[in-house]
């Protein structure tokens, strides 16, 4: 009841979008918090809780996604999620193009 | 992106006889082969690949599902197939449950957008409780082309 809230709006920077294993990722960090956790894509807004939801966003490099996060652990659940798309880049790397 | 665009028909796999995890990846791929999706001499390096992939995080990704996939430069364009299995094969699942239906793809490496793609189709069907149930009771690669199609058509949920 009365928990505001927090939306951040981050862009895909990484070459291979979100695929599986950032999407999973994205996914295990927001699992670690109470809040609910929504990301919507153009219109289309799906659960940051399920892998399944996550992967149907289909984000391309460059794509523009909202994190809705809504609860008691809002503001922190918010920033972790936001670094969790920023690092994508650095699993990329660690694929070695595999 | 629809199944019919990267699903090879020929290459799908009702009852999969492996099972374990490398096993069931070398059977999807080897039917790949068969199919002349990919190519016979490619296959290893592929098998490995997925394999790799695999040791960064289980592409099992829960509720009975995996999409065990790689990139690799001997395809020109994403190439994928299916398999379902009878008795489930333990993939070290996310959730820890053994997996009945794989959806295994091949992607050059210079098209990420068609894998999002994919696997955003894939993702989207199988949140569908009715879908991942009649894939897992298909018999046959007809039943499971018909399975495939009727989703094209958006026959199934969300």
């Amino acid at each position: 009841m009365g928990d505001e809230s927090i939306i951040r709006k981050v862009v895909v920077p990484n070459r291979q979008g979100l695929h599986a294993r950032p999407a999973n990722l994205f996914v295990k960090v927001a699992l670690q918090y109470q809040s609910q956790v929504e990301i919507t894509r153009d219109g289309l807004k799906v659960s940051g809780k399920s892998i399944l939801d996550v992967m149907t966003l289909a984000a391309e490099q460059g794509t523009e996604l909202t994190i809705i996060v809504t609860g008691p652990d809002a503001e922190t659940a918010a920033n972790a999620l936001v670094d969790v798309v920023n690092r994508f880049v650095e699993e990329d790397d660690e694929e070695n193009g595999a | 992106m629809k199944f019919a665009d990267f699903i090879s028909v020929k290459a799908i796999k009702p009852e999969l006889e492996s099972k374990d995890k490398e096993a069931v990846i070398r059977e999807l791929a080897a039917s790949l082969v068969a199919s002349g999706d990919i190519m016979e001499d490619s296959a290893e390096s592929i098998i490995k690949a997925i394999l790799k992939r695999e040791e960064l995080g289980s592409t099992g990704i829960g509720r009975g599902i995996a999409v065990p996939h790689t990139k690799h430069p001997s395809v020109e364009k994403l190439v994928g197939t299916v398999g379902v299995s009878t008795d489930g094969v333990d993939f070290n699942s996310l959730d820890g449950e053994s997996v009945h239906l794989f959806f295994l793809l091949v992607s050059p490496p210079d098209r990420p957008g068609d894998h999002l793609r994919a696997l955003e189709n894939i993702s989207r069907q199988l949140r569908d409780d009715m879908f991942c149930k009649f894939l897992k009771q298909s018999k046959s690669v007809d039943d499971i082309k018909t399975l495939l199609d009727e989703a094209d058509n958006n026959q199934f949920g969300s």
